[in-house]
């Protein structure tokens, strides 16, 4: 019942959000604005797999397969923050993890030549650590955790810039970007096949991998974690109630560097999971910009309402309207519509509990006229 | 002419799934004393609250000298000469106690703040009703006696002449309760019109005129206090009849179960000491009371011992095993039960059901998990067991969200928790604070059961009639230190009360108590 109305809540947001949208659309172009604005951007990926020239061309699940890569890393750090949220901590450096991550990952199969399971723990470990360290200043020096994760947000990002630019195995001056993993080293890219099943060409798209099981799976792992074990009833008690899980005798400072040793280490594997898919780039120049996934991770675990299996869903979703976004026709409408909406989506999550408990009121009362109406039958 | 100052009639207020108030009417005559009596959950703050503006009724109307009146908010109420000191006071702490007084209604000639008239005024209201104060001493440094005394003269200051006052006695002595019953008499034979929220039965009976009881949100009725007694309201409140004394066997100490050894704790709030060298025991099959006005060191003392927070210096020593420097899982594990004073703060996860608030301490125990995996098949079959033991009510059984229950039933679900745990050492800090008549009966019989059994129990309290009651040995705290020792059946509440001001000591020694 409660899950439910919380679910209700949060597609009501997502629909409120597209209305707006919609309106948006309308101002900019009222003529065009639902055949070449608000179709293909709702549509995204779906309106070209059953397009007929697409499927003469081969190419119709290209979208759909451009929304699952995208969609990886966004998951990643969907869970990376939901998961420090259920310890009550905001981690808003799954930005700087993720970069750290990321350099994690292009370091072992740019420099080291590593295979892809390497470079993908490396990427894993290095996300670990910068999780660890602004779990370390909570847990000892009472440093919130918000602002020790900002300051770390850009220590690592112009930390790994620096090495990045100076290193000629990792930088493509030519190109002014780093090399590209599948070019240099192949090894390192991450399986296209599972069980015989090629999803990379399946989906006609380089980047759509195993990846996206990799995600689903760690997704149901952590909501195991959560929900099933002890170390996860030592976390809730302590996101719930720091006080209540002290006296119960749970060792707090262990759980909060412990939440985001594992926080930050989602982050890094998503990075990991992006960076080593193939066709990206890191773009090490383009030093003012922290990586959009590391705070899409925000919108996608509040949209999932803090739930592991929510994340899935709502990373794919936030993935799919800015893939639309793209497909817009471009002359008219620009494609930071998508943003805008994915923006207005997570105010209006903010204001989900309100909506929540309206809703709820509303099924009571609704279920009362029930049961006294069946009483009067009676 | 109208006999009632304020009419309540007919109100109703209705709360998401309750009814708070139903058709409540109450009539305050002027310059009675009209007390209003009830459980916790009666009604009596939302009643109380509709007179001061805080809530607006749904049905019945309130009349001011006979005339219908709407009272918005509080400032309308203040307007109507309706004042109110709560419960907990609306003082600022850093401010003299003249400029709390005028604070909001300061006399001033063109923005100039005119000190000099405000501080005759309030003299000689001081003066006229006997209220001591000093206007010139801070807030922060006064005694909770006077800062009862200094929201009282707010409300004459500002002309009030219907008081009101909410569960006034809750913080104060013994010595401080009767003065204040003396000054409320002093204000109505004055003319003032006094409502007098308690749920405490003597002190309806000494001082009020009549008494309204409300139960569960419904009017029971009114009664003149000189045509009733204790029991009479007691049953009115409850709906039945109270044994309102504890029957106790004497205790038989066994040996010493906990022994608490030159122990100083810092304080949580400054920077002195809040426990100073404090030397103690308690037995196997005896209840120690820790009796004494809030903050004087108990709250740093049951910290210390139950490990939440570190001790300066001392030892304290559990079944003969030294605990001084140990982690709170293994005083838990080795036979400390501790039932905390904030069940909110520390006894609960509020968003777990109940089941997992059973297992709060145990969830790591074999019988509940494996491998690391939390069997909640064998929690929910704990929980229910529990459940029936203890008479805990909750709506959808061990799955009930804890957030949803009564304060009754969450402190019954706390105490089934760490009773269930066969502790060594029981310690209880203010085990029926904020609880009803019912459920302050059972607890006590809980924690009689419990002694009986061979428990030792440490009991932290500030209520004296809970001390006299349940308690073998009391203990009196002031000011971090121990200053008095008695057995209960020797003592009375004055002396006691005049050990907790320090107005008397006796010098404790370690020898003393052993």
């Amino acid at each position: 019942m409660k899950k439910g109305i919380a679910i209700i809540s949060s597609i009501v947001c997502i629909l409120v959000g597209l209305l707006f949208g919609l309106i948006l659309l309308c101002i900019i172009d009222p003529a065009d604005s639902i055949s070449l604005g608000f179709s293909p951007l709702i549509l995204s990926g779906l309106s070209t797999a059953f397009d007929p020239n697409w499927i003469a061309a081969g190419t119709n699940l290209m979208k759909l397969g451009q929304e699952i890569a995208n969609a990886m890393p966004i998951i990643m750090t969907g869970l990376s923050v939901a998961f420090a949220f259920k310890m009550g901590l905001f981690n808003i450096g799954a930005a700087g993890q993720y970069t750290l991550g990321a350099f994690g990952a292009l370091y072992c199969a740019l420099v080291l030549k590593c295979p892809w399971y390497v470079c993908l723990l490396a990427a894993t470990l290095l996300g670990a650590i910068w999780g660890m360290l602004p779990g370390l200043l909570k847990a000892y020096l009472n440093i919130n955790e918000v602002i020790s994760c900002i300051m770390l947000n850009w220590i690592g990002l112009y930390g790994v810039n620096t090495i990045m630019c100076s290193n000629d195995k990792m930088f493509n001056s030519s190109q002014a970007k780093a090399y590209q993993v599948g070019v240099v080293n192949k090894s390192a890219l991450i399986p296209d096949s599972i069980f015989g099943w090629n999803i990379s060409e399946t989906f006609n798209y380089a980047a759509t991998n195993t990846g996206i099981i990799f995600a689903v799976v760690i997704a149901i792992i952590i909501l195991i974690v959560l929900n099933k074990t002890t170390f996860g009833y030592e976390l809730k008690a302590c996101g719930y109630n720091k006080d209540a899980a002290k006296y119960a005798g749970i060792n707090d400072k262990r759980n909060i560097i412990l939440a985001m040793v594992i926080s930050g280490a989602l982050a890094g594997f998503g990075a990991g999971l992006f960076y080593l898919s193939g066709t990206v780039q890191w773009n090490p120049l383009d030093s003012t910009a922290l990586p959009a996934a590391g705070f899409d991770g925000i919108t996608v675990a509040l949209l999932g309402l803090v739930n592991p299996i929510g994340c899935i869903f709502s990373g794919l979703f936030i993935s799919h309207i800015s893939v639309g976004g793209t497909m817009m026709q471009q002359s008219i409408f620009p494609s930071e519509i998508s943003q805008l909406i994915t923006g207005l989506i997570v105010y209006l999550c903010a204001f989900s509990p309100i909506m929540q408990e309206k809703l709820t009121k509303l099924f009571e009362a609704h279920k009362k006229i029930k049961h006294d109406v069946n009483k009067e039958e009676k | 002419m109208a006999d009632y100052v304020i009419e309540m009639l007919g109100i109703s207020k209705y709360f998401p799934g309750i009814k708070a108030n139903d058709n409540i009417t109450l009539q305050l005559k002027r310059g009675e004393i009209h007390a209003l009596l009830g459980e916790n959950g009666a009604g009596k703050s939302t009643l109380m609250s509709i007179l001061f503006g805080l809530y607006q009724p749904d049905e019945g109307v309130i009349k001011k000298d006979g005339k219908v009146v709407k009272i918005n908010n509080p400032n309308d109420a203040n307007d109507l000469r309706i004042g109110m000191v709560h419960q907990h006071f609306k003082l600022v702490e850093c401010y003299s106690v003249l400029d709390n007084i005028i604070l909001g209604v300061e006399p001033n000639v063109a923005g100039i703040l005119q000190k000099q008239e405000a501080r005759s005024k309030i003299m000689e209201l001081s003066e006229k009703y006997g209220l001591q104060i000093d206007p010139d001493a801070i807030v922060e440094n006064i005694t909770v006696g006077m800062q009862q005394r200094v929201e009282i003269l707010k409300m004459l200051y500002r002309d009030n002449d219907v008081l009101i006052f909410d569960e006034p006695t809750a913080v104060l002595t013994p010595q401080e309760i009767t003065e204040l019953m003396s000054i409320m008499k002093k204000l109505a034979t004055e003319g003032k019109s006094i409502l007098f929220i308690s749920h405490k039965l003597a002190e309806i009976m000494t001082v009020a005129d009549r008494c309204s009881v409300l139960r569960k949100g419904k009017y029971i009725g009114t009664v003149d206090i000189k045509d009733t007694t204790a029991e009479g309201l007691s049953t009115m409140m409850v709906g039945r009849k109270v044994n309102l004394k504890l029957e106790k066997k004497e205790a038989t100490p066994g040996e010493v179960i906990l022994d608490v050894n030159n122990l100083t704790v810092a304080s949580n709030s400054s920077k002195k000491d809040a426990v100073k060298n404090v030397s103690f025991n308690v037995k196997r099959g005896e209840i120690v009371c820790i009796a004494g006005i809030e903050g004087n060191g108990q709250a740093e003392l049951i910290q210390a011992i139950t490990g939440l927070s570190k001790q300066k210096k001392g030892k304290l020593t559990l079944c003969d095993k030294d605990i001084s420097h140990e982690s709170i899982r293994y005083r838990s594990e080795h036979g400390m039960s501790h039932i905390p004073e904030d069940r909110h703060k520390h006894g609960l996860v509020l968003d777990y059901n109940l089941a997992q608030n059973i297992v709060l301490q145990r969830y790591r125990e074999p019988e509940f998990s494996k491998f690391g995996f939390i069997k909640f098949d064998a929690v929910k079959k704990y929980a229910e067991k529990l459940i029936q033991k203890f008479d805990v009510r909750c709506g959808q059984g061990a799955e009930t969200i804890v957030r949803s229950m009564s304060g009754g039933n969450q402190q019954k679900a706390i105490i089934a928790r760490e009773i269930d745990k066969n502790p060594e050492l029981l310690i209880t800090v203010q085990p029926t604070r904020g609880l009803d008549v019912g459920a302050i009966e059972y607890i006590h019989k809980a924690i009689l059961e419990q002694r009986d059994s061979g428990k030792a129990i440490l009991l932290v309290s500030l209520e004296l009639d809970e001390v006299m009651n349940l308690s073998d040995r009391i203990l009196v705290m002031y000011e971090g230190e121990l200053v008095g020792e008695f057995k209960s059946s020797e003592v009375d509440t004055e002396t006691l009360g005049l050990y907790m001001t320090g107005a008397k000591r006796d010098n404790i020694t370690k020898e003393a108590t052993k």
